[in-house]
C-alpha cells in the first residue's frame, strides 16, 4: 500500500477537476470557481461562527455546574453540622459527579477552541488565495488566447482547488465535533426532564427538602426553646394557677 | 517539493527532507491498512514536525499546486479509510449547492 500523501493529493485534484468540468469555455470556468470560492469563503465564517455559538454554550453549562458543586458543598457541610452523615455523603457524592461532568466540558471546549483555530488559519489562506485567483482570473481573461487559457486556468485551479478542499474538511470536521457536542448536551437535557436523572442544577432537589426540613425543624426548636426562655418560671406559674 | 498540511498550510521542503517524508508516509499507510490509529496518528505528526522544522512556508495567496497533501494529524483512522472512499471525507466542492 502507497503512503497517504500522494493518494490525498489525486482525492484533492479529482474533487476539484469535477468542478472544473462543469463550465464550457475558459471565461465562465473563471467565474463560476470563483463564485464557489466566495461561497466557501462564507461558509467558513458561518462555521466559525457556528463553533463560537456551541463554545458559549459549553460555558454556560460550565457555569451552572459549578455553581452547583459551590451549592452541593455548601449542603454538605450544612449536612454534617446537623449530624446528617448520610445527608453530606449524598451530597459529596453528587458533588464528584459534577466535577466528572465540568471535566468532559472543559476537554470538549479545548476541541472545539482547536476547531476555531483551524478554521480561523484556513479563512485566512483561503482568503488571500480567492484574492490572488481574482486577479489572476482578470490576467487571464484579457491576456490568453482559449488555449493558453486553458493551461493557465488549470494550474491557478488546482492551486486554490487545494485550498477549497482543504478548508472544506475543515468545515465539515468541525461542524461534526459540534454537532457531537450537541447531542450530547441535549442527550443530559432529555434525560433529566424525562426524570431518568435528576436534574442537578434544579432548584429543588431531594437534598434541599431534606436539608429544608432539618433546618425548619432546628428554628421550630430554637423558637421554641426562646419562648421558653421568655415566659420564665414565673409566668409558668401564673399559668398553671389560672 | 510543496507540501500542504491540511488545516495548516503549504511549506516548501528540499529533497533530502521529502525523502524523509517518504519514508514516514509509506509507514503512515501501513499503519491505516494495519488499523493502527495511534501509529497513524504518531506518524502524521512526526510527518507535520518534519515539513514545520525543515520546510520553509509558502505565502498564502501562493496559488501553486502541492506534490503531496499531509492529512491532519488528529485523523482517526475511520477518517483515513474514508479519505480514500468514493464519496470521501473531503466533502464535494463546491460545499454548498
Amino acid at each position: 500500500m502507497a503512503g497517504l500523501m500522494s493518494r490525498a493529493s489525486m482525492v484533492v485534484k479529482a474533487k476539484f477537476s469535477k468542478l472544473l468540468d462543469r463550465a464550457e469555455d475558459p471565461a465562465e470556468t473563471l467565474d463560476y470557481s470563483y463564485q464557489r470560492q466566495l461561497e466557501l469563503l462564507q461558509n467558513v465564517k458561518r462555521g466559525i461562527a457556528d463553533v463560537v455559538t456551541a463554545k458559549k454554550r459549553l460555558e454556560l453549562q460550565e457555569t451552572q455546574l459549578q455553581q452547583s458543586v459551590v451549592k452541593l458543598d455548601g449542603q454538605a457541610r450544612q449536612a454534617l453540622a446537623a449530624d446528617r452523615e448520610d445527608l453530606a455523603r449524598q451530597a459529596l457524592e453528587r458533588k464528584s459527579g459534577l466535577q466528572q461532568q465540568l471535566q468532559n466540558l472543559d476537554q470538549q471546549s479545548q476541541q472545539l477552541q482547536q476547531q476555531q483555530e483551524k478554521l480561523v488559519t484556513s479563512e485566512k489562506a483561503l482568503s488571500a488565495k480567492v484574492e490572488a485567483f481574482r486577479t489572476q482570473k482578470e490576467t487571464i481573461k484579457a491576456q490568453y488566447s482559449a488555449a493558453e487559457a486553458q493551461v493557465r486556468i488549470g494550474e491557478a485551479a488546482t492551486g486554490i482547488g487545494e485550498q477549497m478542499a482543504d478548508t472544506g474538511l475543515a468545515i465539515q470536521r468541525a461542524k461534526d465535533k459540534t454537532e457531537q457536542m450537541q447531542a450530547r448536551a441535549s442527550a443530559i437535557d432529555e434525560l433529566t426532564t424525562s426524570g431518568a436523572l435528576e436534574d442537578f442544577t434544579s432548584d429543588q432537589t431531594e437534598l434541599d427538602r431534606e436539608l429544608g426540613a432539618l433546618a425548619s425543624k432546628s428554628q421550630v426548636d430554637d423558637e421554641l426553646a426562646k419562648m421558653k426562655s421568655e415566659l420564665g418560671p414565673g409566668e409558668k406559674q401564673k399559668e398553671l394557677q389560672q | 517539493m510543496i507540501v500542504r498540511l491540511m488545516g495548516d498550510g503549504q511549506y516548501e521542503v528540499d529533497d533530502e527532507v521529502a525523502k524523509g517524508l517518504h519514508d514516514l508516509d509509506e509507514q503512515a499507510g501501513e499503519a491505516v491498512e494495519q488499523g493502527d490509529e495511534e501509529k497513524l496518528r504518531d506518524l502524521l505528526r512526526r510527518i507535520a514536525d518534519a515539513v514545520r522544522a525543515n520546510g520553509a512556508r509558502v505565502p498564502d495567496e501562493d496559488l501553486s499546486a502541492s506534490d503531496g497533501i499531509v492529512p491532519p494529524d488528529d485523523l482517526s483512522l475511520e477518517e483515513a479509510r474514508r479519505l480514500f472512499e468514493d464519496e470521501g471525507l473531503i466533502p464535494d466542492l463546491p460545499v454548498s449547492s
